[in-house]
């Protein structure tokens, strides 16, 4: 983490640390998927996990080698680090639904 | 594909090749695999995909100094070195050595969920990256077929995928991708649009029982390559193919000739025994000691100094030696001093190609001066006939480009009849040894001839030949009136003629006394004649002495009275002249 070049700390609540989600976002370049990617799952987590999330995204044409950690494949790829079990959405998250499924954010921020 | 055309037309002039290094695969290639070009290697579970693509990286890092990068979907790092170190390969170290790079690209459906576009930019960058990081120059793929299964886009992985066999022709990599064969197509989610300069397909299908492995170079765009399908093995270090249907008949050939070790049959053939280099046939039916000549020419070509590898389909190298020690043959010394090397398998061990493969590498690896077969026909009896027939081709092929003299035993079925597959066997053959079963007078004997032999004076005769405890003997069959004898007919035979000469021997000295006895009879009687004859001749002169002296003195006398009667004197001497002779005699 300490590591990323690009880190944006959006939002960190005042509850207990392990409630915050960690999402770790891949992309290639400032491509307008990558920019897209960025922007829904923003809005997303604006929407469901409010103060509860931190994203981090990597760069993978100046870190390839995170690139094995997270079995990085599909380009851009979002993966929930925490809370476990890890999941992960390939795709610019277009689709909000999906990704909300993929994520599992509704079962949690509903169960919360 | 477009991109793939105008490439290889560009460079039409000569294909630079990437020698694989595995053996048999770079002489049906001409040289190896396309040169920073992908080649695809496709075949069904199990027949070797993995290992191939793992040897032609290890044997790149480790003799062609071409460092390698191994991506992997389906194993794991641990599981593929643990999987190729049972080949001799050591992946570990290479890896330790920044020779190769594993990375194993795992991706579990269940976990991840797709929304919206995406591409694989995160793959070309771990390979990207793998490939720099040691500077490869070769990179395998390992299945990437596994991603169809994994990314629920097809549309967007197939458009990648063009992508990525693109963009490795431009990286300048030699690349193998492995890929599940299909149903229809050769590869099940065809691969083979997107790969199209070289082609493998491997097979792994089992005929009568019996599995083996294929490999045929289905396409190598823009250079000559074996098209057959050829064999290949999995050994304990690595594949190897064989090219063996080079059918070319320009061997070298020796005049030198080696003794069978059998010294009457050597003198069957010329005096000096076979030609080195030629193939010899020794047919016979069950029991007539086949394994026996091949062993004592085994033994013969050891004693010499020279090795001999022995492939004994049937028997167990323990009970070759023991067995041929009980007629005198002591191979064990042989066999320490390693001169002589069994190798004994069962026929339906596995198929006729395994078994030739693996023939052939004995044979590279022992360099034998003499092979033996014991026996041919058991193996062929494995194959149809044709396959047979090529086999036995291809090995006498094999065995005299590397002048290696062959003997190969052939058993027939019993009787006097051969069979088809030894009729078109025995034209391959240099020479050809009969050995046969004489039934009669209760008693079974064994007599050889020579049938052929090509290129030299050899004996049109039968001979029997005895296996006693101090070895083989062969000795004159008696041909008589009533055919050829053998054992104790044979015996027999020679004892009746025997006495037949010893009676006539007497019968002759007998005669001769008889003579000797008359001629002395005869010249007794012509002694006793002569003796007469002379008594006689004496009795005559005696007589006429008698005369004469009678004569003269009746002459005498009458001169006497003549001159006392005063007879005339003329008278008295004419008959004083006369007794004269008549005194004298």
């Amino acid at each position: 983490m300490k590591k990323t070049t690009v880190r944006r700390k959006v939002a960190v609540s005042k509850r207990k640390p392990s409630k915050i989600w960690q999402l770790r976002l891949y992309i290639t370049d400032q491509t307008p998927k990558s920019r897209m990617a960025f922007a829904n799952l923003k809005t997303l987590c604006e929407t469901h996990l409010k103060d509860r999330y931190r994203i981090t995204v990597v760069d993978l044409l100046k870190q390839p080698q995170l690139a094995k950690g997270d079995q990085i494949l599909a380009v851009p790829t979002v993966v929930r680090k925490l809370p476990s079990p890890m999941r992960t959405v390939i795709g610019n998250l277009s689709d909000t639904e999906r990704v909300l499924v993929g994520l599992d954010l509704r079962w949690s921020a509903q169960s919360r | 594909m477009k991109t793939n055309g105008a490439k290889s037309s560009s460079t039409a002039t000569r294909l630079p090749k990437c020698p694989s290094g595995i053996q048999g695969l770079d002489e049906i290639t001409g040289g190896g695999l396309p040169r920073g070009r992908p080649t695809l290697v496709c075949g069904g579970a199990g027949c070797g995909k993995t290992l191939l693509a793992a040897e032609f990286l290890v044997r790149g890092a480790a003799q062609f100094d071409e460092p390698g990068v191994l991506m992997a979907f389906e194993e794991t790092e641990k599981e593929l070195t643990a999987n190729v170190a049972s080949l001799g390969f050591d992946l570990d170290g290479l890896v330790r050595r920044k020779k190769i790079v594993i990375d194993y690209v795992h991706i579990e459906r269940s976990e991840v969920q797709e929304s919206g576009e995406y591409d694989l930019e995160g793959l070309f960058v771990r390979l990207g990256h793998a490939i720099d990081s040691i500077g490869a120059k070769r990179v395998v793929l390992d299945t990437i077929e596994v991603l169809f299964a994994s990314l629920p886009n097809e549309a967007i992985l197939r458009s990648e995928l063009r992508r990525l066999f693109r963009w490795l022709k431009d990286k300048g990599v030699t690349a193998v991708i492995t890929a599940e064969r299909g149903r229809e197509s050769l590869t099940r989610h065809g691969l083979e649009e997107y790969v199209s300069d070289c082609v493998i397909l491997l097979d792994h299908r089992v005929n009568d029982q019996i599995a083996t492995r294929h490999l045929r170079v289905v396409k190598y765009r823009g250079a000559l390559h074996g098209t057959n399908e050829f064999p290949f093995l999995i050994g304990a270090d690595g594949i190897s193919v064989l090219p063996i249907t080079s059918l070319s008949l320009n061997h070298k050939v020796s005049g030198e000739r080696i003794a069978t070790g059998i010294p009457r049959l050597d003198a069957m053939l010329g005096g000096k025994g076979f030609f080195r280099g030629s193939s010899i046939l020794l047919t016979g039916t069950p029991g007539t000691g086949k394994t026996i000549i091949s062993a004592n020419f085994a033994q013969a070509a050891a004693r010499r100094g020279e090795r001999v590898l022995f492939f004994s389909f049937e028997e167990s190298p323990d009970q070759i030696t023991r067995n041929m020690h009980s007629i005198g043959l002591r191979l064990e010394p042989l066999v320490k001093s390693g001169l002589l090397r069994f190798h004994s398998a069962r026929p339906s061990l596995y198929g006729l190609e395994m078994h030739l493969a693996t023939m052939f590498k004995e044979i590279t690896e022992f360099k034998p001066h003499v092979v033996i077969i014991d026996p041919i026909t058991s193996l062929m009896d494995s194959g149809t006939d044709s396959e047979g027939k090529g086999m036995v081709t291809r090995l006498i092929d094999f065995l005299k480009a590397n002048q290696v003299t062959s003997l190969f035993t052939s058993l027939t079925q019993g009787g006097h009849a051969l069979q088809q597959s030894e009729t078109a066997m025995s034209s391959l053959m240099d020479a050809w040894v009969l050995l046969q079963d004489f039934e009669g007078n209760g008693e079974r004997n064994r007599v050889l001839y020579v049938l052929k032999a090509r290129g030299m004076a050899h004996s049109n005769q039968i001979r029997e030949f005895l296996i006693s405890d101090r070895g083989i003997d062969v000795v004159d069959a008696y041909i008589g009136a009533s055919g050829v004898l053998t054992g104790s007919a044979r015996a027999a035979q020679f004892s009746l003629e025997k006495a037949a000469v010893l009676a006539s021997q007497q019968e002759a000295a007998q005669l001769k006394r008889e003579v000797e006895r008359k001629r002395g009879a005869l010249e007794r009687q012509i002694g006793d004649l002569r003796s007469d004859y002379e008594a006689e001749a004496m009795e005559l002169r005696r007589i006429a002495e008698q005369v004469g002296t009678r004569t003269f003195v009746l002459g005498t006398e009458r001169a006497a009275s003549g001159i006392l009667r005063q007879a005339d004197l003329k008278v008295a001497a004419n008959t004083q002249s006369k007794p004269k002779p008549g005194g004298s005699t």
